[in-house]
């Protein structure tokens, strides 16, 4: 065949390629649109106001950095962070389990009670747990009465509180990425490790806790993530000490009007979570475990 | 892999009025048999026939609701299956996905502290056993149908199991792999002397595999024996027509002499000789049958056969041999007729008016209403 004939057969296809791309190109459109509209041009007027104060200058990040005030806050939002979904993981794994193990009616029941709390405002969430926990909360009259404690235990406004509230959010992400990836393993596959003479704690181990690995770095992700950004929860739960750094800029923004400021610790809030991700991402090796799924 | 020194064979699997109930559902009933040391035992049924449920419980999977489970003498009912020491290979293969070759096989020898100089040799072992040496580091997705169920075959192996149990291994494979590893496991069986249960809805499977075979249907064993004893007298019309194929003709017994023989009026007018393993009374109403290989179209030499005249009905050409269905009349339906394409083999066309004849010994007599 010469080459001017192929390119007469090959042709069309290719107007119909380019056609189908463009077609599909037209039905992202609204998304991206919104996108660049709502998320990508705000972000980059937060950046710009970072570093532009009558003139453009890094001013507040040297403030920052050099502030033990705002470093200590930062920290503190990581140990947040981290403490939550330590929990959520050690609360989440077993109902996840159960959810992705038990007869598939019943499942979904119990998908519908973990997701059942989304349908309430999280204030209104939150205020519940102050009710729990707070000094005459019905935790602390039950503990007395059972006499674990002579006096009532400071349960709320501190961060305990803020880990307790903040991980009842959260819980539910955790739980429904973990039972995603674990309706996913086959039953058969912890079966032949039985029929092969492992007992059930070496099936668990050695078959579905490293096929169920996707779901925690999944979750454990998804959960840290949320958890740096959260706000109502630790500034409604938590004591005066306990300052996440979603505060601060709630701070900066309503009582010192310092925009500028505010954008500079959004900024590094977004720098921070990325470099977290991508650390993970390196760590846990997301990709491969994401391609043993399939 | 050797097969075991010092004389650890396969063991004796004695099954004792097994009963399975889920709920009012009866999924397996009574079932008795003993399966011999070191044979190949296949459980042969349509799904829904309690094969599969009679493997798991052996297997452990499945708690039996009556009855005991004993291998070589010993109650296993018990026991969990990880007590049981079975091997057990699955229809979807539960190859460990995140494992390499060698470490799945090496999983077995892992939960039972086998040391690691003993494990690397007893993997090798069992990878030339299924011919995949070489294989080691490869991860399951790498792998074809086929080799992840060597794997898994191996991985149920390597352990030396006294019994091997199999619950339709070779489903998803296509038809020349599946005869290629029917053969594979042929070997492997008689080479390590392992008791193997083996569960297929596949007769021509069973046949061509099993020393022994127990055809079950509804819960229930309907014949155990071999697979010529299966396939030459079956005991029911059911067997008759799950295990290969027959063409029944419903009748009515006119006389009946020694030895089991008996001659049927075919509602269609006609009669046949056939023989029975129960006796049977003249004016008793019967089903006759026999197997399409079994009939012959223009027979003119023996005087003692069965002979039915009909009309082509149909003609199905499949390489070695043609199928014919041949129109007896109106009431007695059609018969199904299987002629090798040899030498001399007349080729027929429809409409072609044929006489056909079979001995009575192939004709097999039921008992209607039983």
């Amino acid at each position: 065949m010469k080459a001017e004939e192929i390119a007469v057969v090959v042709a069309p296809t290719e107007a119909a390629d380019r056609h189908d791309t463009r077609r599909y190109l037209l039905l992202l459109l609204p998304a991206l649109l919104t996108l660049a509209a709502f998320f990508v041009y705000p972000l980059l007027g937060i950046l710009l106001r970072s570093v532009y104060k009558s003139g453009y200058t890094l001013e507040s990040y040297r403030q920052v950095v050099s502030t033990s005030v705002y470093l200590m806050v930062i920290g503190l939002t990581f140990r947040t962070a981290a403490m939550v979904t330590l929990v959520a993981l050690a609360l989440g794994y077993p109902l996840a389990y159960v959810l992705a193990t038990v007869r598939p009616r019943l499942g979904r029941v119990l998908v519908v009670i973990v997701v059942l709390p989304f349908l309430t405002s999280i204030i209104v969430r939150t205020y519940a747990w102050m009710v729990l926990l707070g000094r005459n909360g019905v935790v602390n009259q039950y503990l007395v009465a059972i006499g674990l404690t002579d006096a009532p235990l400071r349960l709320l406004y501190n961060q305990a509180g803020v880990v307790v509230g903040m991980t009842y959010v959260l819980l539910p992400f955790m739980v429904l990425t973990l039972a995603s990836v674990m309706r996913g393993i086959d039953p058969s596959l912890v079966r032949a490790a039985h029929s092969l003479g492992a007992s059930r704690w070496q099936a668990f181990r050695r078959v579905f806790l490293p096929l169920s690995a996707p779901g925690i770095a999944g979750g454990t992700l998804l959960v840290f993530i949320l958890s740096l950004g959260f706000f109502i929860t630790p500034a409604l739960m938590g004591g005066p000490s306990d300052v996440m750094i979603a505060m601060l800029i709630e701070r900066e923004v309503e009582f010192t009007l310092n925009w500028s400021f505010a954008s500079t610790l959004a900024v590094i809030l977004l720098v921070l979570t990325l470099i977290g991700f991508v650390a993970y991402y390196r760590l846990m090796r997301l990709e491969r475990l994401f391609e043993g799924l399939g | 892999m050797a097969a075991p020194e010092g004389v650890r064979l396969g063991a004796e699997v004695r099954l004792q009025r097994l009963t399975k109930l889920f709920g009012p559902v009866v999924a397996v009933s009574d079932v008795s048999m003993t399966i011999p040391a070191g044979s190949f035992f296949t459980l042969l049924g349509p799904s829904g026939s309690g094969k599969t449920t009679t493997l798991m419980m052996v297997a452990g999977f499945v708690h039996p609701s009556r009855g005991a489970i004993a291998i070589d003498g010993v109650d296993v009912a018990a026991l969990p299956p990880q007590k049981r020491d079975l091997g057990m290979v699955f229809q979807s293969y539960a190859v460990f996905p995140h494992l390499t070759v060698a470490e799945n096989i090496a999983f077995p020898l892992q939960v039972r502290k086998v040391s690691a100089a003993d494990i690397r040799h007893r993997v090798g072992e069992a990878l030339e056993l299924v011919r995949l040496t070489g294989y080691e580091r490869r991860l399951p997705r790498q792998l074809s149908g086929g080799e992840q169920q060597r794997v898994a075959l191996a991985r149920a192996l390597v352990f030396r199991p006294r019994v091997l149990l199999m619950d339709e291994p070779l489903g998803a494979l296509d038809r020349k792999l599946r005869a290629h590893m029917q053969l594979e496991l042929k070997r492997i069986q008689r080479h390590l002397h392992v008791t193997v249960i083996y569960v297929t809805h596949d007769q021509e499977e069973a046949l061509t595999m099993s020393d022994r075979v127990a055809v079950m249907r509804g819960g229930r064993t309907e014949q155990v024996g071999t697979p010529a004893e299966l396939y030459e007298s079956p005991v029911s019309p059911f067997v008759a027509d799950f295990v290969g194929e027959s063409n029944f003709l419903d009748g009515v017994i006119v006389s009946t002499s020694a030895e089991g023989r008996a001659v049927v009026r075919v509602d269609g007018g006609f009669e046949v000789a056939g023989v029975s393993r129960e006796p049977l009374h003249v004016g008793q109403r019967v089903v006759a049958a026999v197997r399409p290989e079994k009939i012959v179209p223009y027979e003119e030499r023996a005087a003692e056969l069965n002979r039915a005249k009909g009309v082509v009905d149909q003609v199905v050409y499949a390489g070695d041999a043609t199928r014919y269905s041949v129109a007896l009349g109106a009431t007695a339906g059609t018969l199904t007729v299987k002629v090798q394409n040899r030498l001399g083999s007349r080729a027929l066309a429809t409409g072609d008016v044929v006489e056909l004849a079979w001995d009575a010994g192939d004709t097999r007599l039921f008992a209607r209403d039983r």
